[in-house]
């Protein structure tokens, strides 16, 4: 069994947490930078540059990309042949606190959905456990704005709706999603599962490297087939018109029931941030 | 070109503004979003005081990240607009001129600009850290209870914006999107 402190786990947590916020990761601005020369409409190439000037100010100055420094999503992946020492929730908010107390970002979460008091120190995060083989401990930190969060839909759908069904409610709730979650967006798809289960789906596809396509090429090829048809849609950077509406598309699949076809659609800002760790 | 706008504005000078206009704005304005304006429209509904002059005023949807040590404010990009829609008429009939946000508004919003005239500008969502170098004062004057949405008296200089929607109901994200697709029809 290898033993990990969870004092180390409070301190890699902080700093991821004011990594992702200040520094867009390098995947993510490849996809911005290619969309770049590959859009041809005036006013969309304007945004496009200041979006690129916004990120070279925050990776110089290490202040926060978007003031939206969201709600701390924490995957964490262990090994199960690790042991923490201590308590691994209140390890992983502890990281959390400091690093949004200490890197000056927003504190955006309430403490009941309904009274919405500020809790002020942006906790508790939104943290998935997976136990896998082996004797490592993987964190990533994504902070996600709730700007593009509100703009993400599930749907139950029939299994004689199909693959044609799927395509059509993806690009019908990236239509509707119009202007309101700062396009160019990532678009991460959960297929499959449960109701709850292709929500956690979509959000993990988030996590991907922006770009890399889906193991499986039925699915890899439907990836690409999507992000085609949401840039003809016209929508443009920050709605304005344009082709950059999207800049990756991302699925996840899962099995299902006989009965079931669910799929959820996490819609994640130009501002897609993740880091992730190893211990 | 972008035109040069000293806020607080006037009624007539929102009218005249058209959807897709360029402009720089600098002086005055105040931030506030969901919580403020729910504080800010009770006590309206109640007859009482507000805690900043509505009339003839910009506000600017956005909760700030904390300044470090020497600097005016954090990021401070634009927030979504729409969840201020219940709130956003009163204020225009207050004599409120100005919004800066992004993303759609209702009916009933563009409805209260036509009527009273105000303007509805977009500032790029996700570019905080830029936007802030416009901002050259900051000051919490209402709500410091709420943290990031306090309401904050920002003076800024040549901030850039541009009309999302005009007093007349001209739409960017309806006229930027169709001119679009005709240019690849044609």
């Amino acid at each position: 069994m290898r033993e990990i402190g969870a004092e180390r786990i409070t301190e890699v947590v902080k700093r991821l947490c004011v990594e992702a916020n200040t520094h867009l990761p390098q995947d993510v601005k490849n996809c911005i930078e290619k969309s770049y020369e590959q859009e041809t409409w005036p006013q969309a190439r304007e945004i496009l540059e200041r979006i690129m000037e916004n990120y070279s100010i925050a990776d110089k100055e290490n202040c926060p990309i978007c003031q939206d420094t969201g709600v701390a999503c924490v995957f964490v992946k262990i090994g199960q042949e690790v042991h923490v020492n201590g308590d691994l929730a209140e390890a992983i908010n502890e990281g959390v606190r400091q690093g949004y107390s200490e890197g000056y970002l927003r504190k955006s979460v309430v403490r009941d959905p309904l009274d919405r008091v500020n809790t002020g120190d942006n906790t508790p995060a939104m943290i998935y456990y997976d136990i896998v083989p082996g004797d490592q401990l993987e964190i990533t930190v994504a902070p996600k704005g709730f700007g593009s969060e509100n703009m993400s839909q599930i749907k139950m759908l029939k299994p004689s709706d199909g693959l044609q069904g799927v395509k059509n409610f993806i690009l019908k709730v990236v239509e509707e999603a119009g202007p309101n979650p700062c396009p160019p967006i990532v678009v991460g798809v959960g297929i499959g599962g449960t109701f709850d289960k292709a929500a956690y789906l979509a959000k993990r596809a988030l996590m991907r490297h922006a770009g890399e396509p889906n193991p499986d090429p039925f699915y890899a090829d439907l990836e690409r087939e999507l992000l085609e048809k949401i840039n003809t849609l016209g929508v443009g950077p920050q709605g304005f018109g344009g082709k950059t509406t999207a800049l990756a598309v991302h699925i996840e699949q899962f099995p299902t029931h006989i009965a079931g076809l669910p799929v959820a659609v996490n819609i994640n800002c130009h501002v897609t941030r993740h880091q992730t760790e190893v211990l | 070109m972008s035109i040069s706008i000293q806020v607080p504005m006037s009624r007539e000078q929102a009218r005249s503004l058209r959807a897709g206009d360029s402009c720089l704005l600098s002086g005055v304005i105040y931030t506030a979003r969901d919580a403020a304006h729910k504080r800010l429209c009770e006590l309206a509904a109640e007859g009482k005081e507000l805690p900043l002059d509505v009339k003839d005023s910009v506000i600017y949807f956005v909760g700030p990240t904390p300044a470090k040590p020497g600097e005016v404010i954090g990021s401070a990009g634009p927030t979504t607009a729409y969840r201020m829609d219940a709130y956003s008429p009163t204020l225009i009939e207050m004599g409120l001129t100005g919004m800066i946000g992004k993303g759609k508004r209702s009916k009933e919003v563009i409805n209260a600009m036509n009527v009273h005239g105000a303007v509805y500008f977009g500032a790029i969502g996700g570019c905080g850290a830029l936007l802030s170098r416009c901002i050259k004062k900051a000051e919490v004057i209402a709500y410091e209870d709420l943290g990031a949405e306090a309401i904050r008296r920002l003076e800024v200089e040549n901030f850039p914006v541009v009309v999302i929607i005009d007093s007349e109901g001209n739409n960017l994200y309806e006229t930027g999107r169709t001119s679009y697709l005709e240019s690849r029809k044609g």
